[in-house]
């Protein structure tokens, strides 16, 4: 059975829920109580339940109209823009058992009964060191096919090993605890549309913090099969006639009751989204959506499924920020637990490409895959390892340029004093590479610190 | 300026009692709105403000698979605890007031991580929320719970924590920027320390108490004052801080009304409030025979108190542990409010939580709902779209909508009706499944979401 810390713990609960747009994150100050609605309880809580859909942030005088009228425009102006798909692995998993430096001669001894053989996983083509743990075969095969970037030890310096302040960091785009808005959401306030709430999309339960934006609306859909208006002993043509119906409450116009004309208006967009995601969705309430590839089963993989599916269909969709699956703070027993995690998401994350590739997406779309640190070089007593600095990250796309950005600095002399992996790549160089190259927009208005940063050419 | 607070003086009829308990209470049960309004005004409210101190439960007890509740050991039974209560009692005005102060004093199971806990700070709520407000907030300071979730435990001299130092002052009674200083802040924080308690490996903390040799006992600059100041005192000087009354007045009006008071009114609630020396009491029964309760717009219901609220009007139990994820997909999960500033009243309703009102509606009906297939020739409503329509409504405590959501639900029931034509099973069928439907869609109308 995989531990994992206490702190971990609290930074898992503070995953969901915790931005929101306009307002931002919450302080983070040690004792800043938690938000609610955030724990793992109602994570497993809401597993069992319908799940939530979309809604819509910091668009608080957004009418059912303007909400129509920006998705459709956007649709029209927006079929070709370009994409970021941000996904975030909980924990910091453990760079050097993901990509093993099975060919570093410290290796073995510093991981004396965690190390993996130099055969258990496919050699890793960039740096004759490096193998791919065996889970990650997919992605190996992506890199191979060259759609994949490699950030062999990627971080910042004087790292923080708190889970939620390292997170928070990767989340803000800069070291800086009390930032309020995330990177993608300030891209958004710079060129997003100040009506359409689908540009910046929140693939689960709340808003992830990278897309708390200040300024213009964002959204949050768990799965677009999942707003239905069922009800009991209601079917044929009464039940068809009832997402209409429910439409028609709205449109109670009162200025002596502004709070019934908002109940009233709240029906009416909710008709509207149900008729909006409608046509992904069978007459079982299940989502409908064909997708072009297999993609193996569970949530992370439909969401992927429905995020290819919404950008075929032309939802004007800029950002996007998901979870990936997996627990990886993994500091006891971690073998099990980080082979499950990497084989569901390097499945999923190929599935994906391959989808987007068939609908002729493939240039459209790159997607970011992190953690908020890698994990000790060494290992601990319990076969598992402990908060680290430096990790691994990956930009998967059609239009990658490189198999590797940044140099795996080796465990002889690449170790900081703690004995963890030293950063040969500052995540926020990445951030401003792709502000600038992917989406045109000067690095500097994004992120405090992009004028000291370097820049890679990461994406033709 | 008048010299005495204004006082409802319209008609007071079910309508009026009926609004009244939906403020103050959880809505109606049947017929409770009819026997409040025959008390006029000043009787309806001396009853909710002076209720029966023995509290007293209406209706059948909770019981989830076939077993009575566990508050303080299952995972949100303490939710439907308190769901029960709001169910059926009869001293509404205790439990909304309680909801009040759970909201005002918001403290969050999440990190409290003891519904044991969580459970014995309701029930001061419950014991003292209509008394005293500076007693209120000095039982608050040292309850466990708080001092668990405000960091307020073991904070000692040398290194007193400053959170809970400076909510008292931001959040609980002088609002933010408002009458201090950073400087007011960390001199509160020594004067609060002192509070520890033991850990004990299965049972978790016991024996809060305060440590004389753990409190900073020297001199303390608070509010330009000088003195020893102890925890008592620090709540003693905020709640009697000339810009309190302003606060406490402004934030209690918000829970009832929900759209501010006239200067005039709050500085008449204000001086009421202060010569009381400082007593809930009289300022909510103020509130409750104002006007604007009565004239002013509707207010949404927070999700618990609609939930509650369908339940009352059936005078239907807890049966099922739905309510939990229900009103926690709605937005409001007892004893998890979402930061120490309480829910946000002016986010109850967007597109997920309307629809997560939806299923709270299906979960309400659920056990009502007839069959078209299996239900008896009595429980068969008739054809008719009007008639339809208005048993809906009726089914709800006779539900007064106005004419634009009456014109949808009959355009709805006309058309399912003119599908029925012509087709014996549809004849047969239709009439029950619209009357199904009406009932649900009434359940979300805009009617039902305020009050």
């Amino acid at each position: 059975m995989s531990r994992c810390c206490d702190e971990f713990s609290r930074s898992a609960l503070l995953r969901r829920g915790v931005a929101e747009a306009g307002s931002g994150l919450p302080a983070i100050e040690p004792g800043m109580p938690l938000p609610a609605g955030t724990g793992l309880d109602r994570r497993t809580f809401l597993s069992r339940t319908l799940g939530a859909a979309l809604t819509v942030y910091g668009a608080a005088a957004l009418g059912p109209r303007t909400l129509d009228a920006a998705i459709a425009r956007g649709a029209a102006a927006g079929a070709g823009e370009r994409v970021l798909v941000s996904i975030f692995a909980p924990g910091g998993w453990d760079s050097l058992s993901l990509l093993y430096p099975a060919g570093d001669p410290a290796y073995r001894r510093l991981r004396p009964t965690i190390a993996l053989e130099p055969g258990d996983g496919p050699a890793f083509a960039g740096d004759s060191r490096l193998h791919w743990h065996p889970s990650f075969e997919p992605l190996a095969k992506l890199h191979a096919r060259g759609r994949l970037t490699v950030f062999p030890a990627i971080g910042y310096s004087h790292p923080d090993q708190s889970h939620f302040t390292s997170r928070h960091y990767w989340e803000v785009g800069a070291l800086d605890a009390r930032e309020g808005t995330g990177w993608l959401g300030r891209l958004l306030d710079a060129i997003g549309d100040d009506e359409n709430a689908m540009q910046g999309l929140s693939l689960d339960s709340s808003l992830l913090p990278s897309l708390a934006t200040a300024r213009v609306p964002v959204a949050t859909l768990t799965d677009p099969g999942d707003y239905g208006f069922w009800s009991r002993n209601v079917w044929d043509v009464p039940a068809k006639l009832l997402p209409d119906a429910i439409g028609s409450l709205s449109g109670l116009v009162d200025e002596q009751e502004p709070f019934l004309a908002h109940a009233s208006r709240t029906a009416g967009q909710a008709a509207r989204l149900h008729r909006q995601l409608g046509r992904f969705v069978g007459e079982d309430g299940r989502a409908r959506y064909e997708s072009k590839a297999k993609y193996p089963d569970g949530e992370f993989a439909r969401r992927l499924a429905g995020l290819a599916a919404l950008l075929h269909a032309g939802f004007p969709i800029r950002a996007v920020a998901l979870q990936a699956p997996g627990e990886y703070d993994t500091h006891s027993d971690e073998g099990g637990p980080l082979a499950n995690g990497a084989k569901e998401v390097a499945e999923a994350l190929a599935a994906f490409q391959q989808d987007l590739e068939l609908r002729g997406l493939g240039r459209r779309v790159a997607t970011l895959l992190w953690s908020e640190f890698g994990r000790r070089a060494a290992q601990n007593d319990t076969n598992g390892t402990d908060h680290g600095a430096a990790g691994v990250a990956f930009l998967l796309g059609e239009n990658v340029r490189h198999r590797m950005v940044g140099e795996f600095p080796g465990l002889a002399r690449g170790l900081d004093r703690d004995g963890n992996l030293r950063e040969t790549v500052d995540f926020r160089a990445v951030y401003a590479s792709l502000l600038e190259e992917w989406f045109h927009v000067d690095a500097a208005r994004i992120l405090p610190d992009a004028r000291k940063l370097p820049r890679f050419s990461l994406l033709a | 300026m008048p010299s005495s607070l204004p006082v409802y003086t319209g008609r007071f009829g079910p309508e009026e009692a009926e609004r009244l308990l939906w403020r103050a209470g959880f809505g109606p049960r049947s017929g409770e709105a009819l026997r409040l309004a025959e008390l006029g005004l000043h009787r309806a409210v001396d009853a909710l403000v002076h209720p029966p101190r023995e509290e007293r439960l209406v209706g059948r007890p909770p019981v989830v698979d076939g077993r009575p509740l566990a508050p303080r050991d299952a995972y949100g039974h303490d939710h439907l605890w308190w769901l029960d209560r709001m169910v059926r009692t009869t001293r509404p005005l205790v439990e909304r007031m309680a909801l009040v102060w759970h909201d005002w004093f918001a403290t969050s199971n999440e990190t409290v991580g003891s519904q044991k806990l969580m459970l014995q700070q309701n029930e001061l709520f419950r014991q003292i929320g209509l008394g005293s407000f500076k007693g209120l907030a000095m039982r608050v300071t040292v309850n466990p719970a708080m001092l668990l979730y405000l960091n307020g435990l073991n904070s000692a001299k040398g290194a007193p924590n400053e959170n809970y130092a400076r909510e008292l002052m931001e959040l609980f009674t002088l609002g933010a920027g408002s009458g201090y200083t950073e400087r007011d802040v960390r001199e509160q924080a020594r004067a609060l320390t002192g509070w520890t308690a033991r850990y004990r490996n299965g049972a978790g903390w016991v024996d809060f108490h305060f440590r004389r040799e753990s409190h900073d006992d020297a001199m303390k600059v608070v509010f330009g004052k000088v003195g020893a100041f102890d925890w008592k005192t620090a709540v003693r000087l905020c709640v009697e801080h000339p810009r309190h009354p302003a606060f406490f007045v402004g934030k209690l009006w918000s829970y009832f009304v929900p759209v501010p008071p006239d200067d005039a009114t709050a500085k008449l609630l204000q001086e009421l409030y202060v010569r009381s020396g400082f007593e809930v009491r009289p300022v909510v029964s103020a509130i409750l025979r104002h006007p604007l309760l009565y004239e002013g717009p509707r207010m949404t219901k927070s999700p618990v108190v609609y939930t509650a609220g369908l339940l009352r009007t059936r005078g239907d139990r807890i049966e099922t542990e739905d309510w939990i994820w229900l009103d926690a997909m709605a937005g409001q999960q007892l004893f998890y409010p979402p930061n120490v500033s309480g829910w946000n009243d002016q986010r109850w309703l967007d597109t997920s939580t309307f629809r997560a009102r939806w299923l709270i509606a299906e979960r309400a009906l659920r056990k009502h709902s007839f069959s078209p297939e299996h239900a008896k020739p009595g429980e068969r409503p008739p054809g008719d779209p009007r008639k339809l329509v208005d048993r809906a409504l009726g089914w709800w405590g006779s539900l007064r909508v106005s004419p634009h959501t009456r014109a949808s639900l009959l355009a709805y029931a006309e058309k399912a009706m003119a599908a029925a034509i012509a087709d014996d099973y549809r004849q047969r069928a239709f009439p029950l499944m619209t009357y199904n439907a009406l009932r649900h869609l009434v359940a979300v109308a805009p009617e039902m979401q305020t009050a």
